[in-house]
């Protein structure tokens, strides 16, 4: 059981080194098939994981550096089911990113390959992290080879503005995790998770506490794209080559959530938890803030993987809104949520990707009708969406049944609408990109959205043709296919709740990992079944984003004076909303530094 | 412990940030960014110092001499390790964009907003 921890990382790392020494000497086609058994392999051993931790966590300590006497010295990883699932998460993503991007990204030798292996690493150690400093190191690593990975067309200058932006506000973000890293070790001398948060746990919050949990909160919200630190999100993802945003929105942004919630729960909820309510509401209002702003800036783009990225900032918010609610059945269902959602968008990237690849262009617009011929794709495309959009029995539909469940119990009735409208909305952008691409629905012009720029949408022109729809259509399938599963298979619900609970439980994680203590059996849970809330909010949110692809697709048909309120009503917003995504360096760092400012005062405020 | 390392960590992370925010050339820019990554050694440094203490070397001193913690210095040398990475791939950015653009004014590469 414990070999299979280091391997997860080492697999892929080796598979690198590997593919890199041999660079150019293999015959074509060679890497791709060493890096998709990488990918595999390590997606196999992150599933093994998930299966077999489920009684136990599992504590690896490199070099048999084992806790005495309460004190952690080792590098630690420690493994449960939520956090291997992100892995095994991470893990099939980038096997179906690579599946899809067979032999077409030779042109940089094996290279590509190399980053991606590389990059998956990263996401797959940075998930299992048991210590503070572990984490830093393989959130940058992830980060150094996502850069990298943005900025692969660097021959014109889309990609170098996104790779540059991506690349400063995300090592600002890891300045301030290091910070408050340090802080923390000044505190207790501590690294690993479970010391640090014994140290804390029996004293009261104080300034140097809020600090720490302000600046690495701040660092993981960078990495998860949440308002208004997520400028560099939407100009990285619409730039980054079709399989590298799978990757980019289907794991690392669900990751920097996971963050967060790893460190509030083995850190910070000892001195915090007479705080809870306070962050509670704080994190909630950011992320509906962010579900929000993310949905309508979908809903303003015709270019697809633009689009796309914005609705990727919509559903963190919506991740984010739900692991802040901080109970074990909202982590459930979020956790849930999370990946099956990441499976969904990452199936949408790739069936985006045929299409861009076909038609040589990535803008609603333009191709108007033009997918007509291609059938299957668009429904898988339509049954994605639709995924995505809550439709039961898809997995988003359970993970959100239980988030609106713990939202209800808790008293927060407000927040299920707010979040299924978000939800609505930008999976509207999404039908309604689908109508007017694949069934040319609607008009073909319409000044109310951002268009793509043409250099930057005809990507990939050196792929060859041949044989590749089959293969583009078959990750995406598949993934569509984990997305439902996960809402199907009836024992998902009962382990992740049993999970969340565990992952929430900071008294049994420390004794586990500092002394050993097998933690208490699991309780005996029922099956889950939807209460009639959740269906209402999977009905809203389904029948919210039909109707909404209808409005932005037929809106002109609507009478002139309704168009007129609507536009004095929104044009203000709208333009505010446009103004700020400036594309400039400069201006997101000003909004990180203010977001980070605001954070931390609410947080001195309210945490002490 | 004074609380001048402090105060001396928050102004180098506040100036980087200043120069980044301002910047408008993209080679003045990254080196505005290591700046402010350089607050983050001062910190861990301070945050491991003991006064009348040596490096954490123990092969030619005597038994039980006092060290400064050597975890930070380690943490340090990761980060520089990393620092570098990050900056010889923007370097190699802004050459790129200097190349395709003639500019390596961030206020002109925008090529997309709104």
């Amino acid at each position: 059981m414990h070999v299979l921890v280091p391997l997860a990382v080492a697999v892929p790392l080796l598979a690198a080194a590997a593919i890199a020494a041999a660079n150019q000497r293999m015959r074509p086609g060679v890497d791709d098939g060493v890096a998709i058994a990488a990918a595999a392999a390590t997606a196999a051993l992150c599933m093994l994981l998930v299966l077999r931790t489920g009684n136990r966590p599992v504590d690896v300590f490199f070099g048999g550096w084992r806790p005495r006497g309460g004190v952690a010295l080792g590098i630690a990883f420690s493994v449960e089911p939520l956090s291997a699932s992100l892995a095994a998460l991470a893990a099939v993503l980038t096997a179906a990113a690579l599946v899809f991007a067979w032999r077409s990204f030779a042109d940089a030798g094996s290279l590509f390959h190399v980053l991606m292996l590389v990059f998956l690493a990263g996401m797959v150690a940075f998930a299992l992290a048991g210590d503070l400093f572990t984490m830093f190191v393989f959130f940058e690593l992830m980060g150094v080879a996502a850069f990298a990975l943005t900025a692969y067309r660097s021959d014109s200058p889309g990609p170098l503005q996104g790779a540059l932006n991506f690349a400063v506000t995300n090592s600002i973000a890891a300045f301030l995790i290091l910070t408050g890293i340090g802080l923390l070790y000044g505190r207790t001398g501590a690294l690993n998770l479970a010391q640090v948060g014994e140290a804390l746990a029996h004293r009261r919050s104080d300034g140097l506490v809020v600090v720490a949990f302000c600046l690495l909160v701040v660092g993981f919200l960078v990495k998860a794209g949440v308002v208004p630190f997520h400028f560099w999100l939407s100009d990285a993802y619409a730039v980054a080559p079709i399989p590298v945003c799978v990757l980019l929105s289907g794991a690392m942004s669900d990751l920097g959530i996971h963050g967060i919630a790893r460190v509030y729960w083995d850190v910070f909820s000892g001195p915090l938890a007479p705080h809870a309510e306070a962050v509670r509401l704080t994190l909630v209002v950011l992320g509906v803030a962010s579900a929000l702003v993310g949905a309508a800036m979908s809903f303003l783009e015709a270019g697809l993987k633009r689009m796309l990225a914005f609705v990727t900032i919509s559903n963190a918010g919506v991740f984010l809104a739900g692991t802040a609610l901080l109970t074990p059945r909202a982590f459930a269902g979020t956790s849930i949520s999370v990946v099956a959602q990441g499976c969904l968008r990452g199936a949408i990237f790739l069936v985006l990707g045929t299409v861009v690849h076909r038609l040589e262009r990535g803008d609603e617009l333009t191709l108007h009708g033009r997918a007509r011929p291609y059938v299957v794709t668009g429904a898988v495309f339509g049954l994605a969406v639709l995924g995505l959009a809550g439709l039961p029995p898809f997995g988003p539909f359970l993970g959100s049944a239980l988030v609106t469940d713990a939202a209800r119990r808790l008293g927060d009735g407000w927040l299920p609408p707010l979040v299924a409208a978000a939800v609505a909305l930008s999976s509207a952008s999404l039908l309604r990109a689908g109508g007017r691409v694949f069934l040319g629905l609607g008009t073909r012009d319409d000044p109310l959205l951002t268009r793509a720029q043409e250099e930057a949408s005809a990507e990939e022109p050196e792929t060859p043709v041949s044989g590749r729809p089959p293969l583009a259509l078959t990750p995406a399938g598949a993934l569509v296919a984990v997305g439902l599963a996960l809402g199907v298979v009836p024992a998902v619900a009962t382990h992740a709740r049993v999970a969340a609970a565990r992952f929430e439980n900071r008294p049994a994680y420390a004794a586990e990992v500092l002394h050993g203590r097998k933690p208490a059996p699991a309780p005996r849970l029922e099956g889950y079944r939807p209460p009639a809330a959740g269906w209402a909010y999977g009905a809203t949110s389904t029948a919210g984003a039909l109707a909404l692809a209808a409005l932005g697709l037929y809106r002109p048909r609507l009478p002139l004076g309704l168009r007129r309120v609507a536009g004095r009503a929104l044009g203000p917003p709208v333009a505010v909303l446009r103004t700020v995504h400036s594309g400039v360096v400069g201006d997101y760092v000003t909004w990180l530094a203010f977001g980070a400012a605001a954070l931390g005062g609410i947080f001195v405020l309210t945490l002490r | 412990m004074s609380f001048l390392p402090y105060a001396a960590a928050t102004l180098i992370l506040l100036t980087g940030l200043y120069g980044v925010v301002t910047s408008r050339n993209l080679v003045h820019l990254v080196v505005c960014l290591t700046v402010a990554q350089s607050s983050t050694y001062v910190l861990l440094l301070a945050i491991g110092y003991r006064n009348r203490a040596t490096a954490p070397i123990f092969s030619d001193v005597p038994r039980g001499t006092r060290a400064v913690d050597p975890v930070v210095q380690a943490l340090t040398l990761t980060d520089i390790v990393v620092g570098v990475a990050v900056a010889a791939l923007l370097l190699a950015l802004a050459i790129d964009v200097q190349k395709k653009t003639g500019t390596l004014d961030p206020d002109e590469l925008r090529t997309m907003h709104g």
